[in-house]
């Protein structure tokens, strides 16, 4: 390979911010996360910010997905899965014994890598959620439906077929509903697995405008293969290799001074 | 290459041409049997429908009747062995998709109930007048609809599993992540989303057990008359069919002729909305 061809880290929108002023919304501390015995995350320290949207880049099988599903507990679904160490959330460590996985993941939504619509209306896809924790009259819920549909900007293309069913919308559609419905249960967190690898590029245009409208009220982690889309959205981003946290930044520090060669190499693209 | 081509092709061509050819003479072998029999059902029992076979009792020997008391008899037993069946038939088989997937426990039930799908239904017949009819006394309705519930559990179990597995795991997922318990996932997502293919197998089951006659002579037994006391003896068209086929009177043959019409055709109505069932849960 000629050595002299510039290869560039992508440009970056988000300014650099202080982080003294800055108040750590989850803590992680000496993670570790097991497949049966397979050590898929080898002691993960870092620290989400409140009101920052952090991105976990990396090549795949890094454990970014994994690190992604211990924040919601979601990996309590299959046996032969476990994590030690501290995963903090407002100081609470969700890992201790007597912890309700349910109550934690109305607090940290998430969001999939493809759209999973429920079968059934798109009014009942959210409404759904907000039943289960709160009894509100049929007028309230109505007003949220609407307010959550408004904060992902489908309110306008759905407001006339609230009850057809949810898989009736496009893909880009399907995952702003998905996004919607996180939003409606109100949770503090939420976490974006690889959002937009399903969807073309305006849609995903339309979902990074949300990501950036959205940490205004909640703490976001996403996980992206796309690093201009880490560059663009992201305050801070966590680079990993191999179950390892090699490098950890704000966004605008790892994209022009890089501390670590491997962050090096695969954010200027010589691999990954 | 070519003439390797050359080599071979005729030989090949004539193969596949008999192949072909057996594949039709199969088929045609299969689906004339199928055809035959409706057509000899339809030609024998046609004549005899009327509005006195879904008015009249079951007639003795020699003068007119219809089959009203099997008819509801039939009805009946049906529905309660459905009624019994199908919700241990849907729990066991959330069982064995939702919860136990990854256990010993659901593979031991899965053996269990494929070995109960297969079973005689005479077997099941013989079993429920063991633990029902004899200690009771007397044969019973009830007893028939247990038995003919009995068959139903196995169909449901496997087709309630087999809708459940087809469910994506992602949509699980994405219903925990709001923070549903999991009976609330399973109840509200899973059962929505298989819900088509759920109704089908209770459908197909039904089918299954408005023909069955074995387990019905050992429990239910038949009644020449009109009664509707799950206690007493009752008829159904299986076992009327069965009676009047055997016996020696031109008009009872004639009765057991129409009696299996309307048993066919009402399976065929329940596969074809078995099938239209299916095929809406495909589209959505």
């Amino acid at each position: 390979m000629n050595t002299n061809t510039t290869l560039s880290a992508p440009d970056v929108a988000q300014p650099s911010v202080d982080v003294s002023r800055l108040d750590v919304k989850i803590g992680v501390r000496d993670l570790k996360f097991y497949y049966g015995d397979a050590l898929a995350l080898k002691g993960i320290n870092l620290s989400l910010y409140r009101n920052m949207v952090t991105a976990f880049i990396g090549p795949s099988g890094c454990g970014k997905s994994t690190l992604l599903r211990v924040l919601n507990r979601m990996y309590d679904l299959y046996p032969g899965q476990r994590a030690t160490g501290e995963v903090l959330v407002d100081g609470q460590n969700i890992l201790a014994a007597g912890q309700d996985p349910n109550l934690l993941r109305s607090r940290v939504g998430m969001v999939f890598q493809k759209p999973t619509p429920f079968p059934m209306s798109i009014y009942e896809n959210i409404a759904f959620g907000i039943r289960l924790y709160e009894r509100l009259s049929r007028a309230e819920i109505d007003a949220r439906v609407e307010s959550a549909l408004r904060r992902v900007a489908l309110w306008e293309e759905v407001k006339d077929k609230l009850h057809n069913n949810g898989l009736s919308l496009s893909g880009g559609q399907q995952q702003r509903l998905c996004i919607a419905r996180t939003v409606a249960v109100q949770p503090q967190v939420i976490l974006l697995d690889e959002p937009c690898s399903a969807l073309d590029p305006i849609s995903t245009a339309k979902i990074e405008e949300l990501i950036d409208e959205l940490k205004s009220d909640y703490t976001i982690a996403i996980v992206t293969h796309n690093l201009q889309q880490a560059a663009r959205c992201s305050d801070f981003t966590a680079f990993m290799y191999l179950g390892d946290l090699v490098e950890f930044d704000q966004t605008h520090t790892m994209f022009t001074l890089p501390r670590d060669r491997r962050t090096q190499d695969y954010i200027t693209g010589r691999f990954g | 290459m070519s003439e390797t081509i050359n080599r071979y092709y005729p030989g090949r061509r004539r193969r596949n041409i008999v192949t072909t050819g057996l594949a039709y003479v199969a088929t045609a072998i299969g689906l004339g049997w199928l055809v035959i029999i409706l057509a000899v059902l339809l030609w024998e029992g046609f004549s005899g429908l009327s509005v006195a076979v879904f008015t009249e009792m079951t007639p003795p020997p020699g003068s007119d009747g219809g089959l009203l008391n099997p008819i509801i008899g039939s009805l009946i037993m049906t529905a309660l062995g459905v009624l019994f069946g199908t919700p241990i038939g849907i729990l066991a088989g959330t069982y064995m998709a939702e919860y136990g997937r990854h256990g010993r426990l659901a593979n031991i039930v899965r053996f269990i109930n494929d070995i109960l799908l297969s079973a005689p239904s005479i077997v099941i017949g013989l079993i429920v007048y063991e633990i029902v009819v004899y200690p009771m006394g007397h044969f019973s309705a009830w007893a028939g609809a247990i038995a003919l519930g009995i068959i139903v559990i196995p169909v449901v179990v496997r087709t309630t599993e087999d809708m459940l597995l087809l469910v994506p795991n992602p949509l699980r997922e994405a219903a925990s992540a709001l923070g549903l318990p999991r009976a609330y996932v399973v109840r509200h997502v899973c059962y929505r989303a298989a819900s088509a293919g759920m109704i089908t197998g209770v459908l197909l089951a039904v089918a299954r057990i408005s023909g069955e006659t074995a387990p019905l002579l050992f429990t239910a037994l038949n009644n020449q008359f009109w009664s509707t006391d799950l206690n007493s003896p009752m008829a159904s068209l299986p076992v009327v069919i069965f009676q009047f086929a055997l016996s020696p009177y031109k008009d009872w043959q004639a009765l057991a002729w129409t009696g299996a019409l309307i048993i066919t055709l009402a399976v065929l109505a329940l596969s074809i909305t078995a099938r239209a069932l299916t095929a809406s849960g495909k589209r959505s």
